[in-house]
Formats: structure tokens, sequence, C-alpha cells
């Protein structure tokens, strides 16, 4: 099975990815966490304003048959956060890189983007 | 030890199936996704390989003794293609495995066939053969579970497909499937293969059991154009109908409980004599403490086995053993012991998820009546 990596983002081992832009990032779960995970069916996350660190917990993500605490890639203040997953959270199992992303954070340092794993290394990792 | 493994494994496997450890045995656990497979058994037809359940025979002039002696239910009233869903208890009435008992057909050899659970096989096989001996009965005790592949076919096309997969060289036979009562069994051949197949399942939909010799596994299961299903929907299914899961809806040793906690008192026959009855007599006449209750979260999240119950006071009063989010009903459902004055319907308790309380109301079970 081949799993969907675009080369436009940065990943954490523990399966999320982070996009940057303008010292700002949005975050969600990769395409083979979601498929790891099976149908997605509750999403908690923190409220816009909360402060989040990178590598520390922030939120759940509940499938049917399982439960598992989203890790921050990156430190930052949250800006957004995309409510639809609340209503509909199958949107990440769809569409994990776009209309199923989870946060926004202002980035409160963004040199912790180097220590983020390319996609290549990304893929070597699931692979 | 390594997993024992069903005869399709490399079926599965091939077919993209995930995998689980259930009961000593490497099953499969999603095909495609648990609420595609779930809404296939309840919408069309779902088949499951379900080959990790165990199965002993029983057979001999005093197996019907035997089998009374350590079963709640009364094997009595069984006639030969007959079946009882049944409770093996100990001394205290505690459910040790709760199985479903057999009046072989009268072609097939041996008298009683009953299926423990996933990986209580020998520890059934043991309490068998050891009461035998200490009682002095003749009874033959075979474990047979490496003979036997199983399957379910459910849902409200099983019939349809079951009858579409019977060898044709014998014309009655697709009457005699359609003449099937519920909890009955009959011995069918697919594919030159002899098998027993009887109208019970654990979804909730009609459906069927299929025995299947070890070596035809394949030949059967391939006969079947139905929704591959693994663990993960037969859970869900069978959360929706409020049926237990040995080992974590009750277990002996972690949380044990009798028939008459579960509300499955029809599976007890006090007029028999077997292993628990006075317990359970007298827990009968005294009433249960505790119950086994359904309830639905009315506040988003999903409980899940382990999570603690409380009242809207915040007094512990209980555990979630099993929970999900329905994939029927769209609503976060669980199951669970509650004190007999929490037990009614509409009552409210609370649900700590990740340590916050959640409400949640007690439903009459099944969910999905």
């Amino acid at each position: 099975m081949t799993f969907d990596i675009p080369d436009d983002r940065k990943y954490q081992e523990s399966h999320e990815w982070a996009r940057s832009a303008d010292g700002t990032a949005k975050i969600g779960i990769t395409d083979f966490a979601q498929d790891e995970l099976g149908d997605i069916v509750f999403v908690e996350l923190p409220a816009v304003g909360d402060d989040v660190s990178q590598g520390a917990e922030f939120g759940v993500v509940e499938s049917i048959k399982a439960v598992s605490d989203l890790y921050a890639p990156v430190s930052g203040t949250v800006t957004a956060v995309n409510e639809q997953v609340f209503d509909a959270p199958e949107l990440v199992n769809d569409d994990p890189y776009g209309e199923g992303w989870m946060l926004e954070l202002e980035l409160a340092d963004e040199s912790e983007l180097d220590s983020l794993l390319t996609p290549e290394a990304y893929a070597d990792q699931i692979a | 030890m390594g997993l024992l493994q069903p005869p399709l494994h490399g079926v599965h496997d091939a077919r993209g199936a995930k995998f689980t450890e259930f009961g000593g045995w490497d099953m499969p656990v999603e095909f495609d996704s648990i609420r595609t497979e779930h809404d296939s058994v309840r919408e069309t037809a779902g088949i499951f390989d379900v080959s990790h359940m165990g199965e002993i025979t029983v057979s001999g002039p005093d197996a019907e003794a035997l089998m009374q002696r350590l079963t709640s239910n009364d094997v009595t009233a069984l006639s030969p293609g007959d079946a009882q869903y049944s409770m093996i208890t100990n001394d205290d009435g505690v459910i040790l495995d709760d199985t479903v008992v057999y009046r072989l057909p009268e072609d097939v050899d041996g008298d009683y066939l009953f299926i423990p659970n996933a990986g209580h096989d020998e520890q059934m096989e043991r309490r068998w053969k050891q009461h035998r001996d200490e009682w002095d009965l003749d009874a033959t005790i075979e474990n047979v579970t490496a003979d036997w592949a199983m399957f379910a076919l459910q849902g409200p096309e099983a019939e349809d497909l079951l009858i579409e997969a019977v060898d044709d060289h014998t014309p009655d036979e697709p009457t005699l499937v359609q003449n099937l009562r519920k909890f009955t069994a009959t011995t069918v051949s697919f594919d030159g293969a002899q098998c027993i197949v009887a109208r019970t399942g654990y979804t909730g939909e009609d459906g069927f059991e299929i025995l299947a010799p070890w070596d035809d596994a394949e030949a059967v299961w391939s006969l079947f154009d139905a929704q591959p299903c693994g663990l993960g929907a037969r859970d869900t299914l069978r959360m929706e109908m409020g049926f237990l899961l040995s080992g974590q809806d009750f277990n002996a040793e972690e949380n044990p409980r009798t028939p008459y906690e579960t509300g499955l008192s029809f599976t007890v026959k006090l007029d028999t004599d077997f292993i628990g009855r006075d317990a359970l007599e007298a827990q009968q006449a005294e009433g249960v403490a505790e119950k086994f209750v359904g309830f639905q979260l009315v506040e988003r999240g999903v409980p899940r086995h382990g999570y603690d119950i409380t009242n809207t006071d915040e007094e512990h009063i209980g555990t979630v053993t099993s929970g999900t989010m329905s994939p029927t009903l769209g609503e976060p459902i669980g199951l669970g012991y509650v004190p007999v004055s929490y037990a009614e319907p509409e009552t409210t308790i609370h649900v700590l998820v990740r340590g916050k309380p959640k409400k949640a109301v007690i439903k009459s079970l099944p969910f999905n009546q």
C-alpha cells in the first residue's frame, strides 16, 4: 500500500504534518495515520488562543477501534481550529492534508521546523 | 509462542486485511473499513472468519449427563440439530465462558458440540475431562478446534447467498436452508465439503454460522459473495445488540459476573443440576446488586473499556466494559455494570472520558431496536 506524502510540508515521527507559511503553520495527521486508525469518529482539539509545545499532546483523535493522542509538531499559539472536523470527523480520513486539517498556529520558533522529517525521511519511516 | 492462524490467514493477508491478536490467534480485524463492513451486515450481508472460536465434541453414553452438569442451560431440551446459548459457571455461579451447545445432527459423528471462546478451548477440554473422571462418567471429549474453520455469514441477504452456494447435486438443500429455524443446525455440502450450518450468529441480524473442514476452508469461503468483515465490525455489531464479549464484559478473574448480573437469566435452568446452580439459586432469591446496562453518551466523546462510570454527584458507581461510536446510530454507546438503582432506562449517569465527566443516559438493549 502506498500513502500520499505531499512534498510541501514536513512530518513528525508520530505521524503529524506541519505546513508553514508567513510565520504560521497548519497541522494535521498523515494519510498513513488516518489509514492506520480507520474510521475516525471523534476529534478533540485545543481552543483558539491556547499554546501548544513541540512534542507535547495537543488533542485526541478516535476511530471506531482506537484512541490516539495527537502531538504538536511545532510550538505556537492556536490561531484557528478546524471546527468542521468536530461535526464531520470523517474529513480526516477523506482528506487528511486538506479539508481534514486540525489547527493553525502562530509559530513560536520557526527553527523548530528544521527538526521535523522531510517527506523523503517520513516515507522511509513508514516504509 | 507464536500466534495461531486461521486457515485463510494468507487469503486475508492478500486481500489487504489488517490483523490483531485475539485469544492467542492472529485474526483479521478490518478488511476495508469497520463502518463499511458494519453497514454491509445491517443492510446486505457480510462474512466473518471466526475460526479462532473453539470446538469441542462430547460423545458417549454419559455425554448428556456431563453436558448437563457443566453448562447452565437444559441440554435435555435439545433434539438432534438443536442449539442453545449457555453459560459455563464455577461453584460461585461466576461465568467462566459463554457458549453455544449443539446437539449434533444425526448424520454427524458425535453427540454434542460446544463452542468455547477463542483461547478457552484447552481450558474447557481440561474441565470436561477432569469432571468426567471425577464423576466417573462414560464420555469421549475431543478438542476439534484444529479440525474446523468457522465462518459467520450475516445480514438480510445471508439466506439467499447461502442457498446460491449450496451444491446443486443435492436439490433439496436450498429448502433445507430455508427451513432452518433460529438456533438449529444441519449438514450442508458446499463444493463437495460436508459442513455444519447453523442459523446463529452474534450480530443481531439473520445469518448462519458455518463449520467447514479446515482443509476445505478456502473453497467454502470463496463461494460466498459477501463483504469480508473483520473482528472490528463484529465488535461494533455485537455492542449495538448488547451482546457480551468474553474476557471484556465478563472475566472470571478481573470482572467476575454471574448470568443474572448480565441479564441472561434465560440461560440458567435452576431445575437442572449444574456447577454453580446453588450459588445462582441464592442470588436469584436475594436479587443482584449490579446489572449489565447499555448507555448512550449525550455529550461529545466516546466511551471505552476501563473508563469510570459515576453518578451525577461524581461518585464512582461502575466501569465501562465495552464502548464505541455506533456506526448504525451515529452515537457513542457503551456497556457496563451499575448498581440496580441506576439501571432504569433514561437514568442519567456520567462517564469519565479522559478524566472529564460526560453526561450519558441508560438505554434499553438492544440499542438499535
